[in-house]
């Protein structure tokens, strides 16, 4: 299983687990046990939105017991959302839950989906993708996840030029200086943070020297280019933004009570 | 027909339904995934204006009254084309099929047009049926929906030599119009099963054919406009990019519209209300008052004029059909010409001005 993103949990921000807790302090290290693991969560991305989960407002509950043993539950805007990015989250979800500090146990599942058994069941025995839904009556998978995961990788990278270039734009920048523009020129900024770790998963140049604009092998944009590439790179923006929307807009539909 | 501030439009709705989603129809064994379809139809319907909501029983069925009523009465449509989606895995009889639809034929005359549709895994009994059906609907366009369920299969292909078979058929037949739509697919299940790839090697291979994508290939518009600006016959269908976003999310309706109008353009672009997802009246009105802000964040993307609205709410649709339009109401549009593809955005040749 793959990790959920490039960041992990703060082990620094855990409580210590030398000794054991005094009654007196249990509930105070049960709410920070508490903190980590929605931290952790935070860590959990839509693959297609490229957003945290918690954002998104995907966590329906999430509770840890006196013993340690972490429960969360995953909805999501609809009954029939894709299995496979569904898979992607609860699982990560699992991953990333496990690895807290002090977690005994995780527990993680999928609510009111069509394929939640067999990701729910698959996730908890740790069985893969290919595995969860082996003989199932939902269709087989012949392939792990992670080829898909690195194309929506590839998305968020391209949208994120859009999102760190166009502050420049807008401030008058023209081709030529956007093409020769590094990511150390930039000032920065969470989106530009954002687009680094994308491109870092990806294999592609993320330090101080990188090119702001490159395509997708990671060559850098000609000035003669930049127009055209900014356009691409604005769709794709306004594409994964516009799926973003749909799934809030959805999920407060299905979830009304919860939901803002 | 639908006037206002003296400009006159004519109606065309290209992506309509009449569809039976009531318990009775729910197929035993099946019922959860007959209720999660019509669940999520209705968590659509929850985005558009508040004073537009129905109760959740009308809205399981309507009766070919109602319709007439929500759609021709009081939604300014001319012509409505219905769309025919099966899901008989789920639906005993059929969510909204061809005969379904055909019924209002007899009542309406030729006010519908109605589409038939095609499963490749039907293999020769479904060639013949669909030859059945283009006679008996004298069919000039089909849905196609490649996520359906069918027996163990979780979905299908529009680019496989079983799908051509079935182009071809539709080429034989008169059939020129192929609604495509990804819905929310699940096949296979390792791949984006969104990608509209498939759409565009069938679009190439058949130029005679015209494909519209429905929903403008959400959630994949990305894809899908850098197919469309590089086939000619490849159109975007309107359809929920209006009905869910113009009233719930007008920033990404703005931003949808604007790259849908620079990589599409308004001659290929097409209204659908998605009846009764949402009805066609309040989309009407809203779309013709409705024009790009004018805040800064809007300014690369180009403004609407009555003519690019009069184009895509009926007039684009109109020549895809050959529907007669009033000389009062037309304009000229290069919907249903062949072409050239938009080399400029495909060779990086754009310019400053892209």
């Amino acid at each position: 299983m793959t990790a959920a993103s490039t960041e992990t949990p703060s082990a620094a921000a855990l409580p210590p687990a030398e000794a054991p807790p005094a009654a007196a302090d249990a509930l105070p290290r049960a709410e920070a046990l508490g903190d980590a693991v929605w931290r952790a969560l935070g860590t959990v991305l839509d693959p297609e939105l490229d957003e945290p989960i918690t954002d998104l407002d995907f966590v329906e509950s999430c509770t840890v017991s006196a013993e340690g043993v972490a429960t969360v539950r995953v909805r999501l805007p609809t009954f029939f959302c894709a299995p496979n990015f569904s898979f992607l989250m609860v699982a990560d979800a699992y991953d990333a839950v496990s690895a807290v500090q002090g977690v005994t146990r995780a527990e993680v599942t999928l609510a009111d989906h069509h394929a939640s058994a067999e990701i729910n069941g698959g996730v908890a025995a740790q069985a893969g993708f290919v595995g969860s839904f082996e003989g199932s009556d939902q269709g087989e998978a012949v392939a792990e996840l992670d080829d898909l995961r690195m194309q929506f990788f590839q998305k968020a990278a391209l949208a994120g030029q859009d999102r760190v270039a166009r502050p420049l734009v807008n401030a008058g920048a023209g081709p030529d200086e956007l093409a020769a523009t590094n990511l150390g020129d930039v000032p920065p900024s969470a989106d530009l943070s954002r687009m680094r770790e994308r491109r870092a998963a990806l294999g592609l140049p993320h330090g101080d020297d990188a090119p702001l604009l490159i395509d997708a092998d990671g060559n850098r944009i000609t000035s003669a280019q930049v127009p055209l590439h900014l356009r691409r790179a604005r769709l794709q923006r306004v594409g994964i933004e516009t799926n973003g929307e749909y799934c809030k807009g959805l999920l407060a539909a299905r979830y009304p009570a919860k939901a803002h | 027909m639908y006037e206002k501030d003296g400009e006159k439009y004519f109606i065309v709705d290209a992506h309509s339904h009449f569809w039976d989603a009531s318990r009775e129809n729910w197929k035993p064994g099946r019922e959860q995934y007959a209720k999660g379809w019509i669940d999520c139809f209705y968590g659509y319907h929850q985005l558009a204006p508040p004073e537009t909501h129905w109760d959740y029983e009308h809205y399981l069925k309507v009766s070919a009254d109602d319709l007439v009523q929500d759609v021709f009465t009081d939604g300014y449509v001319d012509k409505m084309i219905l769309q025919s989606t099966y899901l008989k895995d789920w639906y005993t009889e059929g969510f909204n099929t061809v005969d379904k639809n055909g019924s209002l034929i007899e009542k309406l005359g030729d006010k519908v047009i109605v589409n038939g549709r095609f499963d490749p895994r039907e293999g020769d009994a479904g060639l013949r049926q669909l030859e059945e059906d283009a006679k008996k609907w004298n069919l000039k366009g089909v849905k196609v929906y490649t996520a359906e369920w069918h027996e163990g299969s979780r979905g299908w292909r529009l680019d496989t030599p079983e799908a051509y078979r079935f182009l071809e058929k539709c080429q034989e037949l008169g059939i020129k119009n192929i609604h495509a739509h990804k819905g929310p697919t699940i096949w296979p299940l390792d791949k984006d099963a969104f990608d509209p790839g498939d759409i565009d090697a069938a679009a190439t291979d058949h130029p005679e054919l015209n494909f519209i994508v429905e929903h403008a290939g959400i959630p994949r518009i990305e894809n899908f406009c850098y197919m469309a600006v590089q086939e000619p016959n490849v159109y975007a269908g309107l359809s929920v990019v209006i009905g869910a976003l113009m009233h719930a999310r007008p920033k990404s309706f703005a931003k949808m519209m604007g790259e849908l109008l620079f990589w599409v353009g308004e001659d290929k672009l097409t209204f659908g209300s998605d009846y009764n997802i949402w009805t066609p009246k309040w989309q009407v009105e809203g779309f013709v008052d409705w024009q790009m802000p004018d805040d800064d964040a809007f300014t690369d993307y180009s403004k609407l004029t009555a003519a690019t609205k009069k184009k895509i709410l009926g007039l684009n649709a109109a020549r895809l059909y050959d529907i007669p339009v009033p000389a009062e109401l037309q304009l000229e549009t290069t919907a249903g010409e062949t072409g050239a593809p938009g080399h400029e955005l495909v060779d990086d040749t754009a310019g400053a001005q892209a």
